[in-house]
This record gives structure tokens, C-alpha cells and sequence, in this order.
């Protein structure tokens, strides 16, 4: 039997999950916590529970931030190893995983040791299951680690993860003003501003534009990349963008190597060409 | 208010990710290293909490004897101790990394009111180090934060969301892992560095337990596959690159 741990029946990443589980085992039984408050040790005791009544053989999440969480603390608990983000894997004694590393950059192939395993499943190893699931919804112990509260954040315009345009400036683009000709390129295509980590570093833009491992994933219809060089940090947040354009001096620059279009040249005369082309195209 | 913040040891990987001959690790010959971006702002809010509020930062890293370089860097911000749990360069997994760290936070002779890890490292992400360790020394521990302000005996921790923030309060001590984006971490500075170069590294050898998520092999991924179509050379590939956004209709 496989246990599922699913963050809601209609989550993306969760339906991925019970997809990935259906092709291990026959015996798929989802669990959830419904619309409890999140409590990440508290939920992992109760998943505990269960593992111990059913005796699954595996143990999934989604591969989000309360799956790998909540995992965590089973392995935790359980004294088991945990493989997070795996694209696939054999139940065996040991069983054997391929993961992700470096934000998708690179796999491993790895033997996990202990039964049962507990892993998630990498975002997008598998198309979403498509019908309706039933999730058992489980009530946890109390824990002194819960959501106290939710602070809404008000964002003026386009956010990042949804925009279908994406513009962004790297390191070239040399300073804090000099994203003017970027803001102007998002705004005419109704696009969100994104950068770098070079260039939040600097502090030329804040921590909430970057794209990368550590900042955004982003799944825009295109992607304009300024003046960026493609270091493996970058491309692990821009790799589900449909299409890439780059814009760079250097013809070597290995962003080009992810690129469907590519421009050679500076972006600070590149870009503010395209947004002249643009509006004569619109006769504005 | 004593913190300790863990960092690990990683390559700065650039454009192009090449693996050693055997395939255990990636070819670091022409790499520098740092330490990963998540941790390297952990270590920013150690040093700002205690200069806020008062006490010592202390920063561990389990790595082999090169990674006292990743130490002095974080001392050079104004961590004001190392202790470096050295191996020998061969990647310890999760749980045996944990044990090596619990053991360490149990010998220190003052106890940590917050230890800080980064949410993930930037090269294995296997998430759960830190939930390791604050299961072993029995403390809450919030993960992915993004804002920690200290509340009397209280830490309030912050967790970015889809649409939002999540608010945790909980008694310290406790185990924290932070997400970049925390603070913007400052440059070391001349003097910085130099008085790093003086402060105290406790290192030790600890007992390694055997792997349990037992690295095999690293695979590049394929690759894209995709052709690239040059538009053109500087702002004269304007009307084709316009042409494009037509095609997607956007123009």
C-alpha cells in the first residue's frame, strides 16, 4: 500500500503526487487535514499514526514546502531516511530513487535504506492525476508549532509566478536605474520586472523580483532575459517558461544554450529598440 | 541571546555543471566556493540579532578542512566563533550530518536560544537537517522564514506563502531555517576580514554513521534539446524580435 499525503484535493502538486503513487503500487490511500490549521510536527505524529496501523511500504507528499516539511518530520520521527524532490523510484530493500539537486540542475541516483520509504515527488516528474480524488482527512495532536495567523501581502500589479511576460535585467544592466528600460519593456507587454541574483545582492532591486533557486519559479508564455549571463542558479527558476529570448553582448554566454531566440548585443540599446519598435507596431 | 547558524560548503557552479570522473561530484577545478545563498543570510540575522540584543553567534559547518574558509567568511560579517565538524570531503547524508551536529550543540557549554539553518542547501536540498536536529534536542522549528523578530522570550517567524504570510510564534529555544530574501546580507569589510582571521575555530572529528540515503551516482539532466534562432546583432533585431511577440500575440 502506498500512503499519500495530499495538501488538498484539488492541488496541483498533490494530484502529481497520487499520479507518481499509482505507478508504484495498485493500493493508493490519500490522506489530508482538510482546512485545519497547518502545523507541520503535529500533522507528521498523525501521518505516524497511520503508517503504523496500515504498514505502507511507501510514504508520499507533493514536493512543495509543507510536503517536504511535513516529511521531514515523519523521517524524523520514524528515525528513516527521507529522499525529497524524486522524479522516480523502485520500493525495495534498498529501494532506489533518481532526485533532484541543485533546483533541477542536476539528478542523483541514490539507494535509500529502511522501510517504509518516505519521499516526495518533484513538481512536474508527473502529469497531474486527472480525476476526482478522496482524501481521508486526518485530525492531529495538539503542537505548540501552528499558524498563528495570515498576513495577506498586497502587491501592486503583475506578481512574478503568474505573469505570462516576463522581463528581466542581470548583471548588465549595471544599476538600480538602469531597469528603467526593463520597466518600461514589462510595462508595454502588461509584464512583471524579475532579475537576478547578482543583482538583488547588490541591492539594485529587491528580494521579491529574483528569479532563481532561492528567489521565484516562474511559467511565463515568453521569457526576456537582459544582460544575463545563465549561471545553473538562474535557470533552475526560469526552466518552465515556455519560450526564452536572450538579450546579451557575449555570444559565448551559456544562458544561449536554454535559449529559443537570442540577440546579440547591449540591452541598454537592445531594449529600449524593441519598445520603440513596439509602439510603432501599435501606432502609439 | 546565543545563535548558532549552520552553513555548508558549495560550489559556485556558474553556466555549466561538469562531473567528475566518477560521478560523485561536480569537477570544482576551475569552481570557487561559497556557502548557500539561504545560509549566508542566516548568518546575517545571527549577527544582527545579537547586535541588537546582545550575547554571541557562533557558525558550524560539517565539512572537509577547506570549509574553515566558508567559516572565516561568515566570521568576516561578524559571526564571532567557528566550529568546524571536519570530514573528509565525502558527502555525508542527512541523518548521519544531524547526529554530528546535535552532538556538537550538546557539548557547548552554553546552550543556543536560536539555531538558524538555511531552508534547503543549494546543492543536495534534501530539506530536513534542521527538522533533524530540533527533533533530536526537543525544540519547535519553523521553516522556509522570511522575517524573525525576537518577542521577550518569544521568537515570531514569518513564512512566505502563495497570496501572503503565515505568522509562527514559538518559545526559544528553537531550531529556525531561513529562505534568502530574510535580509540582504553586508559585504565583509577589510577590518572585517582581518579580525576574522583571529577568531577562534573549534574543530573536531566526529563519529560518522553509516549513510541511509546513499548517494550513487549524480546525471545530468538532458538537455533542452533546443535550437536557438539568433534574431539578430544589437537594436537593429528590434523588428524581429517584435515579429516574435507578434507570433505570441502580444504585440
Amino acid at each position: 500500500m502506498a500512503l499519500v499525503f495530499v495538501e488538498g484535493v484539488d492541488d496541483e502538486l498533490s494530484l502529481q503526487a497520487v499520479a507518481f503513487a499509482r505507478g508504484i503500487d495498485d493500493d493508493v490511500q490519500l490522506v489530508s487535514f482538510g482546512e485545519a490549521v497547518y502545523a507541520p510536527a503535529g500533522w507528521a505524529r498523525a501521518i505516524v499514526q497511520e503508517i503504523e496501523q496500515g504498514t505502507p511500504s511507501i510514504v508520499l507528499a507533493p514536493g512543495s514546502d509543507r510536503g517536504n516539511e511535513v516529511m521531514a518530520h515523519v523521517s524524523a520521527i520514524l528515525d528513516r531516511p527521507f529522499a525529497a524532490n524524486c522524479t522516480s523510484l523502485t520500493i525495495g530493500e534498498p529501494a532506489s530513487v533518481t532526485r533532484v539537486r541543485w533546483g533541477g540542475s542536476l539528478l542523483e541516483e541514490a539507494l535509500v535504506h529502511g522501510s517504509p520509504l518516505v519521499a516526495t515527488v518533484a513538481p512536474h516528474a508527473v502529469a497531474a492525476a486527472s480525476d476526482a480524488i478522496d482524501a481521508r482527512t486526518l485530525t492531529a495532536p495538539e503542537d505548540s508549532v501552528a499558524v498563528r495567523e495570515r498576513v495577506a501581502t498586497v502587491s501592486a500589479g503583475v506578481s512574478l509566478a503568474d505573469a505570462d511576460v516576463v522581463v528581466s535585467g542581470g548583471r548588465g544592466v549595471g544599476s538600480a536605474e538602469g531597469f528603467a528600460v526593463i520597466e518600461e519593456l514589462a510595462e508595454l507587454l502588461g509584464g512583471a520586472v524579475g532579475c537576478s541574483r547578482a543583482v538583488t545582492s547588490a541591492g539594485w532591486r529587491p528580494h521579491t523580483d529574483q528569479v532563481g533557486q532561492t528567489g521565484t519559479k516562474i511559467s511565463p508564455e515568453i521569457y526576456i532575459a537582459c544582460g544575463i549571463s545563465g549561471a545553473t542558479q538562474h535557470m533552475a527558476g526560469c526552466k518552465g517558461a515556455k519560450k526564452l529570448l536572450a538579450i546579451n553582448p557575449d555570444a559565448e554566454a551559456s544562458i544561449f544554450a536554454s535559449a529559443d531566440y537570442a540577440v546579440i548585443g547591449d540591452l541598454h540599446q537592445v531594449v529600449p529598440a524593441i519598445s520603440a519598435e513596439i509602439r510603432k507596431a501599435r501606432g502609439t | 541571546m546565543n545563535v548558532l547558524v549552520c552553513v555548508k560548503r558549495v560550489p559556485l557552479t556558474g553556466g555549466k555543471i561538469v562531473l567528475t570522473e566518477d560521478e560523485r561530484a561536480i569537477s570544482t577545478r576551475h569552481l570557487g566556493f561559497t556557502v548557500s545563498p539561504h545560509e549566508e543570510c542566516g548568518a546575517e540575522e545571527a549577527v544582527r540579532l545579537v547586535e541588537a540584543l546582545g550575547g554571541s553567534s557562533v557558525v558550524l559547518t560539517l565539512g572537509p578542512p577547506e570549509a574553515e574558509e566558508q567559516l572565516r567568511d561568515m566570521m568576516a560579517i561578524g559571526v564571532d566563533r567557528g566550529i568546524h565538524l571536519l570530514t573528509d570531503g565525502s558527502e555525508w547524508d542527512p541523518q548521519a550530518t544531524a547526529a554530528a551536529i546535535v552532538s556538537a550543540v550538546r557539548g557547548e557549554p552554553d546552550a543556543f536560544d536560536l539555531i538558524l539553518f538555511g531552508n534547503e542547501s543549494a546543492d543536495a536540498g534534501n530539506y530536513q537537517v534542521a527538522i533533524r536536529v530540533a527533533r533530536f534536542l526537543g525544540l519547535p522549528c519553523v521553516t522556509g522564514v522570511k522575517a524573525i523578530s525576537v518577542e521577550g522570550s518569544d521568537v515570531r517567524c514569518e513564512q512566505e506563502v502563495a497570496g501572503g504570510r503565515d505568522v509562527y510564534v514559538v518559545p526559544m529555544p528553537a531550531v529556525v531555517t531561513v529562505k534568502e530574501g530574510l535580509n540582504l546580507p553586508r559585504y565583509p569589510s577589510v577590518p572585517g576580514r582581518l579580525r576574522a582571521k583571529r577568531k577562534p575555530v573549534a574543530a573536531v572529528t566526529p563519529e560518522r554513521s553509516p549513510s541511509r540515503l546513499e548517494m550513487v551516482r549524480l546525471v545530468l539532466p538532458p538537455g533542452s534539446g533546443k535550437q536557438v534562432e539568433v534574431l539578430g546583432n544589437g537594436p537593429e533585431a528590434a523588428p524581429a524580435v517584435v515579429g516574435v511577440l507578434e507570433g505570441l500575440g502580444l504585440v
